[in-house]
């Protein structure tokens, strides 16, 4: 097993398309680092990058200490796990799993052991001699992964394996994944668009946006500690509010002021002028009682989207801007309905209005300071 | 009940319209099988009854315009001749092809557009209005009256065909295969032989029926290039059966059925191997 690592790395593609910019990220030895991404994040170019089948313009590749650069796929050492799962139709599960080892000219017994120690772990014994069309979408799947596996290759890349799967298969893939990971304690560079596949199965996650590195974190890190506006808008479901105002400073007191919303937050030395209010919709509390002041809004109830277990509750404030509440089952809550939003305070993110940065940099939760008065 | 009477209806309609399309397919079948089944009849036939009443049910099968045609006519020579001419065509089209196809469905390089625009503008040139300068260059090549004289033009002509076909093919193929491959740790040329080869080949042997058809009929260059019977193909052979008095239509109708023959049973062993390409990977499990 081994680290691979980008150094610097450009991609700039012949029409101008930059599918990454300056990209230094590291999957350390015996990670799962996820790259999540919109689509046109440059995300699946990154992971093509790192087995070769793409060049770099610029920059360096390492897998373990040894440069790969300018190495062809097949001296990387690395398996991959295609979107489609590009299993060789004209070939029995068999001989796609043997493929990689038959191409390395190992001996006969040895294919035999591990291709049937990899189809006995991954449940595919009865299908060795079906060929790929013959198998269902999570059947593929498996042979896709077995045929990474049966290689013990350095490191293992994932392009978006779960995609095709219906979404019951997808959730005990997703766990099937984790499992693996820690039983083969491999390297893992994993590529989705779903923040929810990344924070459930990384290790650390890599947002990417435009071919530019935004944030590598933990999970928990990520949703706690956006770096910027854009991470903080990608990364949980439903997404971030953001309320756009000011932020003023009074002494040791410091206030976000805007659309109705007034709420005392954290100082920063570099605290002022024009910002984002960030609040995860979990921040959001809706009673129907009149209170008024600091740190509560006004709106009326537009769609409520029932969940089970609790609601989900779009609100339309006074300027026609939204907001986006989870709320507990109890009471139910209607559309139509004048409620009061209260902001909680330990929820509070500030991004800079105009780079989109995190303006805070301590660690939540905190206990604001009070204003005085 | 509604439902269940409009689905019967529905199912005389279904059972009509088989009926129609069964029907349809007789008389199109009929079309255009008669003049083979005719061909076979009247080269057994023998000449006396063909010229004075002919008719569609054999009275008196004989064998001797098949006789005539493999003793005084030596006709083994010109089917000896058109099976390596139009086996190296189909042979060179398909292997060079392969790999222009190869180049033009896979590989990024400049003026990937003109190219395929120049092959295709190839076939463009009516064969009447190159066949003297070909044969001046062939003259002045020593190449008249030659195996070689002949293959080369026909691979003029055969080539786009073959480059287009394969090429469309091949881009159909995904390419995410070859990616899998080379990651697997095969090299460019193993990714090519053991993975888009095999896949290829349901449209390597449609091309190449093709390919074996056209020089199988081909007629003008064939009877311009050659001299003599030594190297004559067995269009050529066939159309200088006519005397200068008399047409041996048994003998040529003899000459038809055999000159059918081989293409009909390639097409007939080929024709398994395509369908089992194209729908191999359309069974779903």
């Amino acid at each position: 097993m081994a680290r691979i690592a980008l150094e610097h790395v450009d991609k700039t593609y012949p029409n101008g398309y930059v599918a990454a910019r300056d990209l230094s990220l590291e999957a350390m030895d015996g990670e799962l680092l996820v790259l999540v991404g919109p689509s046109g994040s440059g995300k699946s170019t990154v992971l093509r990058l790192m087995a070769g089948l793409e060049r770099v313009s610029d920059g360096v590749i390492r897998i373990g200490e040894r440069d790969v650069t300018d190495l062809p796929p097949q001296q990387r050492d690395i398996a991959m796990v295609f979107q489609n799962y590009a299993l060789y139709p004209h070939m029995t599960v068999r001989e796609n799993l043997a493929f990689g080892l038959n191409i390395r000219k190992q001996p006969r017994a040895l294919i035999d052991e591990r291709v049937g120690a990899v189809a006995a772990s991954l449940g595919l014994d009865a299908l060795l001699d079906r060929k790929p069309a013959q198998l269902s979408g999570g059947q593929r799947q498996r042979v896709a992964l077995g045929r990474a596996i049966v290689r013990e290759p350095l490191a293992f890349l994932f392009d978006e394996p779960l995609s095709n799967l219906d979404a019951q298969l997808r959730v005990e893939t997703r766990v099937e994944l984790s499992r693996l990971h820690r039983k083969l304690g491999a390297t893992m560079v994993y590529v989705t668009h779903d923040q929810s596949e990344a924070l459930t199965l990384g290790d650390r996650i890599a947002v990417l946006k435009e071919g530019v590195l935004q944030q590598v974190a933990t999970p928990m890190e990520l949703y706690d500690q956006p770096a910027n506006k854009f991470v903080a808008g990608f990364i949980g479901s439903p997404a971030m509010n953001f309320f756009k105002g000011v932020l003023t400073r009074d002494g040791d007191a410091c206030e976000f002021r805007g659309v109705d919303l007034v709420t005392p937050v954290p100082c920063e030395p570099t605290s002022g002028g024009a910002v984002f209010l960030g609040v995860r919709p979990q921040h959001l509390e809706i009673t129907s009682d009149n209170a008024t002041g600091e740190g509560t809004l006004k709106g009326e109830v537009g769609v409520v989207e029932p969940m089970g277990n609790e609601q989900i509750v779009y609100v339309t404030l006074p300027g026609g801007e939204r907001a986006v509440a989870i709320a507990p089952v109890r009471p139910r809550i209607t559309a139509g309905e004048r409620v009061t939003i209260r902001v909680r305070p330990e929820g509070l993110h500030l991004f800079d209005a105009i780079s989109g940065r995190r303006i805070t940099r301590f660690d939540w939760p905190l206990t604001p300071k009070r204003s005085g008065h | 009940m509604e439902s269940g009477a409009s689905r019967v209806a529905q199912r005389g309609q279904f059972r009509a319209g088989k009926w129609i399309f069964a029907g349809a397919l007789v008389v199109l079948m009929l079309f255009t099988l008669f003049p083979f089944y005719w061909a076979i009849v009247a080269s057994l036939t023998p000449d006396a009854a063909l010229f004075r009443n002919p008719s569609l049910w054999p009275h008196q099968i004989i064998g001797d315009h098949y006789r005539a045609l493999f003793g005084d006519r030596d006709f083994i020579t010109p089917i000896r001749n058109s099976l390596i001419v139009a086996g190296t065509t189909t042979i060179f089209c398909l292997a060079v092809g392969t790999l222009a196809a190869y180049a033009l469905a896979r590989l990024d390089f400049k003026g990937k557009a003109p190219i395929m625009a120049f092959i295709l503008a190839v076939t463009m040139f009516p064969q009447i209005s190159i066949v003297s300068p070909l044969y001046l260059l062939l003259r002045s090549l020593h190449l008249i009256d030659t195996y070689p004289g002949l293959i080369m033009p026909y691979m003029t002509f055969a080539m786009p065909l073959t480059v287009w076909v394969l090429t469309g093919s091949i881009r159909q193929i995904p390419r995410d295969l070859e990616e899998a491959a080379h990651v697997d740790g095969a090299t460019r040329r193993q990714s090519f032989t053991k993975i888009l080869l095999p896949l290829a080949v349901p449209s390597l042997a449609t091309t190449g029926i093709l390919t074996f058809i056209y020089c199988w009929n081909e007629f003008l260059f064939a009877l311009s290039f050659t001299l003599g019977p030594e190297r004559q193909t067995v269009p050529v052979a066939i159309a200088l059966f006519r005397g200068q008095y008399q047409v041996p239509w048994g003998e040529i109708l003899a000459a038809a059925v055999v000159a059918t023959a081989p293409v009909a049973a390639m097409v007939l062993f080929f024709q398994r191997r395509i369908v089992q390409g194209l729908t191999a990977g359309a069974v779903k499990g």
